[in-house]
């Protein structure tokens, strides 16, 4: 494993663990921007650098910023008094995530000696993308753009006041 | 050196693992999100990597599935976070543990 691989991906885990247990709710927004960074990074060293970038912009860029835009909206930066931030059935939730790493961790030691340790570096360019997303995934392409015109249009009216209903 | 395909996939393991501990224990509707958007992204680097060691790469078949997949991700959180803004003006809270109405 080569030593980017490891502080990157030591990055990425810290900020993971830092979203999930860290009480102040700003702060875990900005734990996992570091955590979206850091798989950005991941990306990159995969040679998919094209999703690196669109994984910068579309997490780092517009999800980050909305979590902390709903943080504000909700005041779920004030931490709440005396009370834990964990659920009342903590040790179940975390007894099951354990349970999953573990399935997820044997099977891949498992298989590890079979899996492929090296391959040769795609060479992908972007203009690959653009015409494969053109030709061959034209259809795919088309639905995703009408699914976030219809999650644009949906959020907007979810999070509309209700004032004018009520006349 | 270049990593085997296995650290790829232990990490993105490990980061699914801390995505659902976080959906599952924490009170906050918007910490419940972050963890879901954390397993999202955990399959996203399970995807890329397949990719990446697979035989046939200039195919971009996994490529393809985590670009549409982080479109749909962005998606779930826009609408996600405005339900949990809504709700918020409804019922004063973000616990998931008091939003309850709804049980039967």
């Amino acid at each position: 494993m080569s030593i980017a691989f490891v502080l990157v991906s030591a990055l990425t885990i810290a900020g993971g663990l830092a979203a999930v247990l860290l009480k102040n709710l700003v702060h875990c927004a900005l734990a996992v921007s570091v955590a979206f960074a850091g798989l950005a990074f991941l990306f990159l060293q995969l040679d998919a650098q094209f999703a690196g970038f669109a994984q910068i912009l579309v997490y780092i860029g517009a999800v980050a910023i909305l979590v902390v835009f709903a943080i504000l909206l909700t005041r779920g930066a004030e931490s709440p008094k005396g009370e834990s931030v964990f659920s009342r059935a903590w040790q179940a939730g975390l007894a099951i995530a354990a349970a999953v790493f573990a399935v997820l961790g044997w099977a891949i030691l498992q298989g590890a000696a079979e899996l492929p340790a090296n391959a040769a570096t795609p060479q992908v360019t972007v203009n690959d993308i653009g015409h494969a997303l053109m030709s061959r995934y034209v259809l795919p392409l088309e639905i995703v753009a009408l699914l976030l015109t219809a999650a644009l249009i949906g959020a907007v009216i979810v999070a509309m006041h209700e004032k004018e209903r009520a006349k | 050196m270049a990593t085997p395909l296995a650290g790829y996939l232990l990490v993105a393991a490990l980061l699914f693992a801390i995505g659902l501990a976080g959906a599952l224990t924490r009170r906050n509707a918007i910490l419940v999100l972050i963890g879901i958007e954390l397993m999202l992204n955990a399959a996203n680097l399970n995807l890329i990597a397949f990719w990446r060691f697979g035989p046939h790469p200039e195919a971009l078949t996994g490529f393809m599935f985590a670009i549409f997949s982080i479109a749909v991700a962005a998606a779930e959180a826009a609408v996600g976070l405005g339900l949990v803004v809504q709700i918020h003006r409804h019922a004063r809270t973000t616990n998931v543990d008091e939003i309850n109405r709804m049980k039967g």
